[in-house]
């Protein structure tokens, strides 16, 4: 039942792409998000896909890991499309039916919206598929250290993030074990109307929220017994260092944004 | 209600990274009134293994059949059989959720759709089988007891479904020895004399040697063995090789054997061992 989550899960093997630096890989991601708004046209999506299909080869992932990842979106993608397609009236009309009212603006930005969120969504999955979350959340926190002089808490950000990154495995087979257990005791999670099945999550949630809290002050207390204390003069276990791999990513995301400005100019 | 296990395999994640195989072609037969132990290795299957008992796991491969009933089948009632197949999860404590004891136990119960008058007949019960005295406790919150009691707590939930068939994951696990023994007492007494079928899952091999009418041995998802502990336990050098070892009566009986002391091979309990010993010790000094 909770086996496929894909959204923001590491997958844990060696490649290119896993071995650059985390902050490279954030701003790049950025980077490809801004790249996907720059872009006009279907060709352009193209050379989007292409990009994208490449980076998931390099990074020894299955493509179909991605897709697997926009299906619990399918309903937001549908929305977004039919809002756009029926709600735009400006621009030629194609169709006319009754007060079905279909624009030639309407339908290509529907295409542009859904192509967008698609996009938006499968690149920050690249980014979080080939990135393990320690390294994530270290990355966020070297990226946002800058800030320190403002007096914002940017490692005790970073270690939140670590932590419920960290949790969020355990939590879910807590979750997988506690609701078996419950089953084996002749509880019934799926069926029911809404109401009844809100009612079954009571003995699910309960010792989920007693077990957090547990885990929350054993790690608190282990933090402490090995003299935790913030972000000052703190050394690091992993110094991240910008490698020539590093620069080759970015000359590639340079490349695509190239493509993507010159495609735009062309046609 | 025998079960039946044919070439049972499990995978998990199949088809992704995450790919494991867990357990791989089980075969076994568990019949009416057994006590089994589970043995075996950290990972070695065990857990898995008894999940597919109830239904909470489905077999990627193989079959398991319940009184001749195919549990994955399209048309199986599996909460009857869960009803039927009681199971104990390690570390239970964690599962409890309710206001009071009573009400906590009375969850399966109610879950099965019984009276009011039927379920507060079994949460008394099954606060007897665990000895918890039903006047003292039942209006308590289980959060404010001890480990030991909330662990007593959570086997009463499950014996209040009153199963035919009980699998326990490590009950004894974390536990100091006294609860250790309250639990294992309580157990072998359900067994004895509710006529309960046992599967126990154990690390100790102690215990294990004391209880057991039948031992299945585990390693690497695979049953290596299964017998009686005295033909389990005689095994000493394929029981080191799996990291599992044998009782320490077994091993100080090897290690005497070994001196040349004339015991018998087949001794596993502290008991047997004294036994032997005074036996031999009357035959070499007969004053």
């Amino acid at each position: 039942m909770l086996k496929n989550i894909t959204m923001g899960q590491y997958y844990p093997v060696d490649s290119f792409v896993h071995r650059l630096d985390p902050r490279i890989k954030i701003v790049l991601t950025i980077a490809f998000i801004v790249a996907v708004f720059m872009v006009h046209s279907l060709v352009g999506y193209a050379i989007v896909l292409g990009f994208v299909y490449l980076t998931s080869r390099m990074a020894n992932i299955p493509f179909r890991m991605l897709t697997k990842g926009l299906k619990p979106l399918r309903f937001i993608l549908v929305l977004t499309f039919l809002l756009n397609l029926f709600f735009s009236t400006e621009g030629t009309t194609l169709i006319r039916l009754g007060f079905i009212h279909i624009t030639h603006q309407g339908l290509s930005q529907a295409v542009h919206y859904s192509l967008r969120l698609m996009f938006l969504v499968v690149g920050t999955s690249l980014l979080t598929l080939t990135t393990s979350p320690i390294m994530l959340s270290d990355g966020i926190e070297m990226l946002l250290s800058p800030l320190k002089r403002f007096h914002f808490p940017a490692h005790e950000l970073g270690m939140m993030m670590s932590i419920a990154l960290r949790f969020i495995p355990t939590l879910l087979e807590e979750t997988d074990k506690i609701q078996k257990a419950q089953m084996a005791r002749g509880a019934d999670f799926e069926s029911g109307n809404l109401l009844q099945r809100a009612k079954a999550m009571v003995p699910l949630l309960v010792p989920l929220f007693v077990s957090a809290f547990r885990r929350a002050g054993d790690l608190a207390m282990a933090m402490e017994a090995r003299c935790y204390h913030g972000g000052e003069h703190r050394t690091r276990l992993r110094v991240l260092k910008i490698t020539q791999k590093d620069f080759i990513a970015c000359a590639a995301m340079a490349g695509l944004i190239l493509l993507i400005v010159v495609e735009g100019i062309i046609l | 209600m025998p079960i039946r296990l044919n070439n049972v395999t499990h995978t998990y994640s199949e088809g992704s990274a995450f790919q494991a195989t867990a357990i791989r072609g089980v075969n076994l037969t568990i019949e009416d009134g057994e006590f089994i132990a589970v043995i075996g290795h950290t990972g070695s299957g065990k857990s898995t293994l008894v999940q597919h008992l109830n239904g909470l796991l489905k077999p990627t491969d193989g079959q398991i059949l319940i009184d001749g009933e195919d549990l994955n089948g399209e048309k199986t009632d599996r909460r009857r059989i869960r009803q039927k197949v009681g199971l104990v999860f390690q570390y239970p404590e964690y599962q409890l959720f309710e206001e009071t004891v009573a009400k906590d136990i009375a969850f399966g119960p109610k879950n099965l759709g019984l009276s009011d008058e039927e379920i507060d007949q079994r949460v008394r019960r099954a606060m007897a089988h665990v000895h918890l005295d039903y006047d003292k406790y039942a209006e308590r919150s289980p959060f404010e007891l001890s480990g030991g009691q909330m662990r007593r707590v959570a086997i009463a939930g499950v014996l209040a479904m009153e199963p035919k068939v009980l699998i326990l994951d490590e009950p004894t696990a974390g536990l100091d020895p006294k609860g250790r023994d309250r639990i294992l007492s309580m157990v072998r007494d359900l067994h004895a004399q509710g006529g309960v079928t046992v599967i126990m899952v154990s690390h100790s091999m102690d215990d294990v040697a004391r209880l057991a009418t039948r031992l299945i041995v585990m390693s690497k998802g695979e049953v290596v063995a299964t017998g009686t502990p005295r033909e389990i336990f005689r095994q000493v050098e394929m029981m080191e090789k799996i990291h599992l070892g044998v009782p320490e009566a077994a091993k100080l009986c090897a290690v005497l054997r070994e001196k040349g002391i004339d015991l018998p091979d087949d001794l596993y309990t502290p008991d047997q061992l004294r036994e032997a010993l005074l036996a031999k010790w009357k035959e070499v000094s007969p004053c």
